[in-house]
C-alpha cells in the first residue's frame, strides 16, 4: 500500500477498502484467517454455543508483554473458557482514526495473528471503519467470539457455593502496572510485564482435573480481583473471604502499587483466572494449574461462606472488606 | 496522594535521581537530598527525593511492606 | 512472619496499658495515610475498647473549602485548562465536580506531581494552566520546585490555585476545641520528613503525647503502644516512632525551600474555619504564579452541600457512620461531600474497608 498513513478513503467501502482488508488485514492474519470474503461466516455448530463480544480501546496501543491485538484476541477468548467453553472462531472489527500508521496497523494485525493461533481460533469474519481525526483514538477494537460449551455441568457466575475454595491461577496486577507504566508522566520503567494470555488450556486442564467439583469462574480483569470476587458473590449470593497475604502478587507489582497509590486488589489483569471448586479439590486443582507456564504462583486464597459481601483477612489479624471498585483508577486499561 | 518507597538510586542525571525500587525504575527529582549519591537509598514520594536512608533502613521499610505479599522477593 | 509475632507483641502490650487506664482516650491522627493504612489493615477492631481512635484533618483535598473546588471548576468552565491531581476530579463543587466539567467539555487533565503539570504546561503553549495545588507539607516542597523551575523557564501560562496547609496549626486548633477531648496524636510520617518531629512540640506542650509513626500496621501499633506508655506515665513530649524516615531537623533541604518560595497566611479549613498561619501562598517574584492575580478566578465563601457532615468528620467530632448520609445517599460511587470521594477521606476509607463486618 502507498503512503504511510490510513485516509478516511479506506473506510469508503470501495476500492481502497478493499485493498486494506487483503494486503494489511487479511494478508496479515495469513493462517489465522478462515472463511471467505461473503457478509457473514457460516459453520456447523453441535451442542451449546457460548457466545461474547468485548471492544479494546486499551491506551497506550503497544505496552510490555502485549498489545492492543493480543488483547482483542484473548480477552474474547478467555471470556469463552469462562464459560467452559473452547473457542473456536472470532470476528475482528476496527475502527481507525484516520492518519493511523499503516506499519502500527500491521504491527496489531501481526498480534492478532500470533494470539489467535497460539489460542486455537480462526478469524472468520471482520469490519473495517474509518473515522476523522479525532473522533477516535487511533485504533479501537472489537471482537465477538464463539465457541462450543464442553463442560458437562453449566459453569456460571451465579455457581459459588458456601464451602467452596477460591483460587487464582497466578500473580495479580502485571497488566495493570504494565500499561500504566507505559503512560506519559509517571516516568516509571518497569520491569513488569503483561500477563495477556489465553486461559482455555488452563481452564480445560482444570475441568478434566475436578470435573463438576468446579462451580464457578470469572477473569479479574476490569477491576482486578475485587470486582471478580464481588460478582461471583452477588450472583452466587454467598460471601467470600480471603486472606490477604495469600493473594500471589510480584514485589515489582507490589510497590508500583504502593507508588501509585492503587490497591493491587483492584488491578486489572489479562491472562489470570479466579476459581471456585467444591471443598478438599483445591489441591488437585492448583496441581493441574500450576503445571503450566502460566500457573506459577496459584494459590488457594479463600473460601465461600453462607453470607453476603467479600472480606479480607489482613496479615495482622484484622479484617477488611473488599469492594467492588468504583473504576477511577485506571480508565484505557483494555 | 501515593505512599513513599524507598529505593537505591543507580544513577544521576542532573537534577534527576533513577531508582531502582524493587525492578521498578524511577526518575525522582533530587533536589532535596543534594548530597545523595549513586548507592545511596533514598525515599521517594510522588517523583520526589524526600530524604536519605541507610541501606539497613530501606530494607527493613521493604520487607515490612513485602510482608502483606506472598511472593518473596526472589 | 516475623512481623505478625511483633505485631501481636505490640497489641498485647496496648490491651496490657490500656488496662490500667481509668478512662477512654482518643488518640487523633492526622494524616489522610494513616486513615487508609488504619482502615485498610483492620487495626481498628484490634484496639482494646476504651482506645478511641479518631481521624483527623489529614486529607487535603477534604480540608479545601468548597469554594476552592468551585473556583477549580469556574477556571474549568472558562476556558483555562485545570491541572489536578486524581481524587479530586469527582469532588463535587456547588454545582458540578471537575469530572463533569470535563465530560462537558472544559479541559482537565490528571497530574501526579507539580512538575508534571509544568511539564505539560510547556508542552502545551496555548493553553493557560492552572494547578490545583493542594497538601501538607509533604506536597508544597514538590509545587516549590515546580515553581521555581517555572520561574526560570517561564513559558508565561502556568499558574496554580494554592491551597497547601500547615499541619500543626491544625493540630494546636483542635486541641483548643471543649468538645473534641483528644488525649494524643499520631503524627504523621511523610509531612515529618520534611519538618522534622520536632514541629509537634508545641502541641505535646499542650499536654498531648505525640508520636511520629510510619505506615504499617505494626508502627501505627507501636506507635499507640509509645502513647499508652506517656500516658500510663504521665507524659506528654514528641517521640519518634518512624526513625527509619523520620530524622532530627527534618530535610532542612526542604524547609529552606518551602521560606524561600512561600509565604504563610491565614487559610480557611472545611470544618473548621480560618486558621491563622496554616497556609503557604508564593510570595516575593513567586506570587506572579497565583492564579488569582493572572485570571479572572476568585475564591468565594459556599455553603456546604446539604446534610454533609464533612466537616464534624474532618474535625473528628464524628465518626463517618454517624453522619445520617454514610452508605445512604453518599457513597464512593455517588459522593455528596469530599470525605467520601478522596482517596484519604475518612469517610471513603471506612466506607471502602472498615464499613461492616461481614
Amino acid at each position: 500500500m502507498s503512503g504511510e498513513r490510513i485516509l478516511l478513503a479506506h473506510g469508503g467501502g470501495g476500492e481502497l477498502t478493499d485493498n486494506l482488508i487483503r494486503e494489511v488485514i487479511l494478508s496479515g492474519l495469513g493462517e489465522a484467517a478462515g472463511g471467505s470474503l461473503e457478509d457473514a461466516a457460516v459453520f456447523p455448530a453441535k451442542g451449546s454455543v457460548a457466545f461474547t463480544t468485548d471492544s479494546y480501546v486499551v491506551n497506550p496501543l503497544f505496552f510490555p508483554g502485549g498489545d492492543l491485538g493480543r488483547l482483542a484476541v484473548c480477552g474474547t477468548v478467555n471470556d469463552l473458557a469462562m464459560r467452559g467453553a473452547r473457542p473456536l472462531a472470532l470476528s475482528l472489527a476496527f475502527i481507525i482514526e484516520e492518519g493511523f500508521l499503516f506499519d502500527d496497523l500491521r504491527r496489531v494485525v501481526e498480534s492478532v495473528r500470533q494470539a489467535a493461533l497460539e489460542a486455537g481460533v480462526k478469524i472468520l469474519t471482520g469490519d473495517t471503519k474509518v473515522v476523522e481525526r479525532g473522533s477516535a483514538d487511533g485504533l479501537f477494537v472489537n471482537t465477538a467470539g464463539v465457541g462450543e460449551v464442553v463442560a458437562p455441568r453449566e459453569i456460571t457466575l451465579c455457581g459459588v457455593r458456601p464451602g467452596d475454595e477460591i483460587i487464582v491461577s497466578g500473580p495479580l496486577g502485571n497488566h495493570a502496572i504494565s500499561v500504566l507504566a507505559q503512560r506519559e508522566g509517571l516516568s516509571f520503567e518497569t520491569v513488569v510485564e503483561s500477563d495477556v494470555a489465553p486461559l482455555w488450556d488452563m481452564v480445560e486442564a482444570l475441568m478434566g482435573a475436578v470435573g463438576d467439583d468446579l462451580h464457578a469462574l470469572n477473569d479479574p480483569t476490569r477491576g482486578g480481583l475485587a470486582a471478580s470476587l464481588n460478582t461471583l458473590s452477588a450472583a452466587s449470593g454467598a460471601a467470600i473471604e480471603i486472606e490477604e497475604g495469600a493473594v500471589p502478587v510480584e514485589p515489582a507489582v507490589a510497590f508500583a502499587a504502593e507508588m501509585l497509590g492503587l490497591d493491587v486488589l483492584s488491578l486489572a489483569n489479562e491472562g489470570k483466572f479466579v476459581a471456585a471448586v467444591a471443598a478438599g479439590t483445591s489441591d488437585r486443582a492448583i496441581s493441574v494449574i500450576s503445571d503450566g507456564e502460566k500457573g506459577a504462583h496459584c494459590a488457594v486464597i479463600g473460601r465461600a461462606r453462607k453470607g453476603a459481601g467479600v472480606s479480607s483477612r489482613t496479615p495482622g489479624g484484622g479484617k477488611r472488606i473488599v469492594e467492588m471498585p468504583y473504576g477511577e483508577d485506571a480508565p484505557r486499561i483494555c | 496522594m501515593c505512599l513513599a518507597v524507598p529505593g537505591r538510586i543507580e544513577s544521576i542525571e542532573g537534577e534527576t535521581a533513577v531508582v531502582d525500587i524493587v525492578g521498578n525504575r524511577v526518575r525522582a527529582m533530587r533536589a532535596l537530598v543534594p548530597e545523595a549519591k549513586v548507592g545511596d537509598w533514598v525515599l521517594v514520594h510522588a517523583g520526589l527525593a524526600v530524604t536519605i536512608m541507610s541501606e539497613e533502613e530501606a530494607r527493613e521499610t521493604l520487607d515490612l511492606m513485602q510482608e502483606k505479599y506472598s511472593i518473596e522477593d526472589a | 512472619m516475623k512481623t505478625h509475632e511483633a505485631l501481636s507483641n505490640e497489641m498485647a502490650a496496648c490491651r496490657e496499658l490500656a488496662g490500667e487506664l481509668p478512662h477512654r482516650v482518643t488518640l487523633m491522627e492526622v494524616c489522610g495515610t494513616h486513615t487508609v493504612s488504619i482502615c485498610r489493615s483492620g487495626l481498628r477492631d484490634l484496639l482494646p475498647e476504651n482506645i478511641r481512635l479518631v481521624s483527623g484533618p489529614g486529607c487535603p483535598v477534604c480540608v479545601s473549602s468548597q469554594g476552592y473546588i468551585d473556583a477549580c471548576v469556574e477556571a474549568a468552565r472558562e476556558g483555562l485548562t485545570v491541572a489536578t491531581y486524581g481524587d479530586m476530579l469527582r469532588v463535587p463543587g456547588s454545582e458540578m465536580s471537575l469530572s463533569d466539567a470535563r465530560a462537558e467539555g472544559a479541559r482537565v487533565v490528571t497530574v501526579y506531581s507539580a512538575l508534571e503539570a509544568l511539564r505539560y504546561a510547556a508542552a502545551h503553549r496555548d493553553e493557560k494552566i492552572v494547578f490545583a495545588a493542594v497538601g501538607f507539607e509533604t506536597t508544597a516542597p514538590a509545587t516549590a520546585l515546580a515553581l521555581k523551575a517555572a520561574a526560570e523557564s517561564d513559558g508565561g501560562n502556568f499558574t496554580a490555585l494554592f491551597s497547601h496547609k500547615r499541619i500543626r496549626p491544625a493540630m494546636i486548633a483542635l486541641v483548643g476545641a471543649p468538645d473534641l477531648d483528644i488525649d494524643a496524636f499520631l503524627c504523621p510520617g511523610h509531612v515529618s520528613v520534611i519538618t522534622g518531629p520536632e514541629e509537634y512540640e508545641p502541641v505535646a506542650a499542650t499536654g498531648r503525647p505525640c508520636v511520629v509513626a510510619g505506615f504499617e500496621a505494626l508502627d501505627v501499633a507501636r506507635a499507640v503502644r509509645m502513647i499508652l506508655q506517656q500516658i500510663t506515665r504521665g507524659e506528654a513530649k514528641v517521640e519518634n516512632e518512624y526513625t527509619r524516615a523520620v530524622k532530627p531537623g527534618g530535610n532542612p533541604a526542604a524547609r529552606r525551600l518551602l521560606s524561600e518560595v512561600f509565604e504563610v497566611t491565614d487559610e480557611h479549613w472545611r470544618g473548621i474555619g480560618v486558621i491563622a498561619g496554616s497556609g503557604f501562598v508564593p510570595g516575593g517574584g513567586f506570587a506572579r504564579f497565583d492564579a488569582i492575580g493572572r485570571h479572572d478566578i476568585e475564591i468565594r465563601d459556599a455553603p456546604e452541600p446539604a446534610g454533609c457532615r464533612c466537616g464534624e468528620v474532618i474535625r473528628g467530632a464524628i465518626d463517618p457512620e454517624e453522619c445520617a448520609l454514610f452508605g445512604a445517599g453518599c457513597t464512593p460511587g455517588h459522593p455528596i461531600g469530599p470525605c467520601m470521594v478522596s482517596r484519604e477521606g475518612s469517610c471513603s476509607a471506612h466506607y471502602k474497608f472498615a464499613r461492616r463486618a461481614v
